[in-house]
């Protein structure tokens, strides 16, 4: 199977986030979508990491803990927007990302 | 290839679905899907914590924060139809400009052997070895984003 093949499925997972980013209002689903892009990138990285263990290299390895670390930062960051959200959310009772435009003034 | 189309049908379905609960079901079937790959690219250690961390953890705290808030019967306003199709079009136009400039890239394939390289040992002794110190700044990013959801959400 062809490393092409990882890269497109990829591809197409990440342009889903993006357009998912720019078409919802939602706060929520937005963050969602930041975590299917993070994990588009983490499915090409593996793939390359494979690439290279095939190619013979020793230190493939060291693609999947970049995604590890990936990982934990997606992890830490979900636990910091989620709670923003719930702040926003205690405040305007909505999570609707339009509200955020009074941070403006 | 058929956990490549669930994949991609349940990320349309996390963007596309007007109920949150069902984007965030979709999204739990692209994770499992993607721990697939994982697996079937010799990176078992990777697909067991990923489906640990993202199902297990983050889709968790995901749907708790939904039911928390109670926003099922609440819709989305849908008077901003053209950024809508707007957002679309840019996704799709990314889509297509990404597709054109690698498909032309000359790539190995990938071979059926298995290599032992995404075991946990092999893992371990690189990330305790060569990856010590990015590993203790992430444990300190673990605490601060810990101790600044708590500051966050502690109510004042």
């Amino acid at each position: 199977m062809p490393v092409q093949y990882y890269i497109f499925l990829s591809i197409a997972l990440f342009c889903i986030g993006v357009m998912g980013v720019l078409m919802r209002r939602n706060a929520i689903i937005i963050f969602m979508c930041i975590e299917l892009m993070l994990n588009a990138v983490n499915l090409l990285m593996v793939s390359f990491s494979k690439m290279w263990a095939d190619a013979g290299r020793v230190d493939a390895g060291s693609a999947q803990l970049f995604v590890f670390f990936i990982m934990v930062v997606a992890a830490a960051e979900v636990a910091v927007g989620l709670a923003i959200i719930t702040m926003v959310y205690r405040n305007t009772h909505s999570v609707d990302i339009n509200i955020l435009n009074r941070l403006k003034n | 290839m058929v956990l490549s189309v669930v994949a991609l049908v349940s990320a349309l379905g996390v963007v596309l679905s007007k109920n949150p609960v069902t984007s965030v079901l979709c999204l739990i079937i692209t994770f499992f899907t993607i721990a697939g790959h994982y697996i079937m690219m010799n990176a078992q250690f990777l697909a067991v914590v990923h489906i640990i961390v993202y199902a297990g953890a983050i889709m968790v705290l995901f749907l708790y924060v939904l039911m928390l808030m109670n926003l099922n019967a609440e819709l989305e306003p849908q008077k901003r139809n053209w950024l809508k199709y707007a957002g679309a079009i840019s996704g799709g136009a990314l889509l297509v400009v990404l597709v054109a400039a690698l498909r032309d890239a000359s790539m190995p394939a990938l071979s059926a052997e298995s290599t032992d390289i995404g075991l946990i040992k092999n893992l371990g002794m690189l990330l305790f070895k060569q990856y010590v110190v990015p590993f203790e700044v992430s444990s300190i990013l673990f605490l601060s984003a810990m101790v600044g959801a708590v500051v966050i959400g502690k109510k004042d």
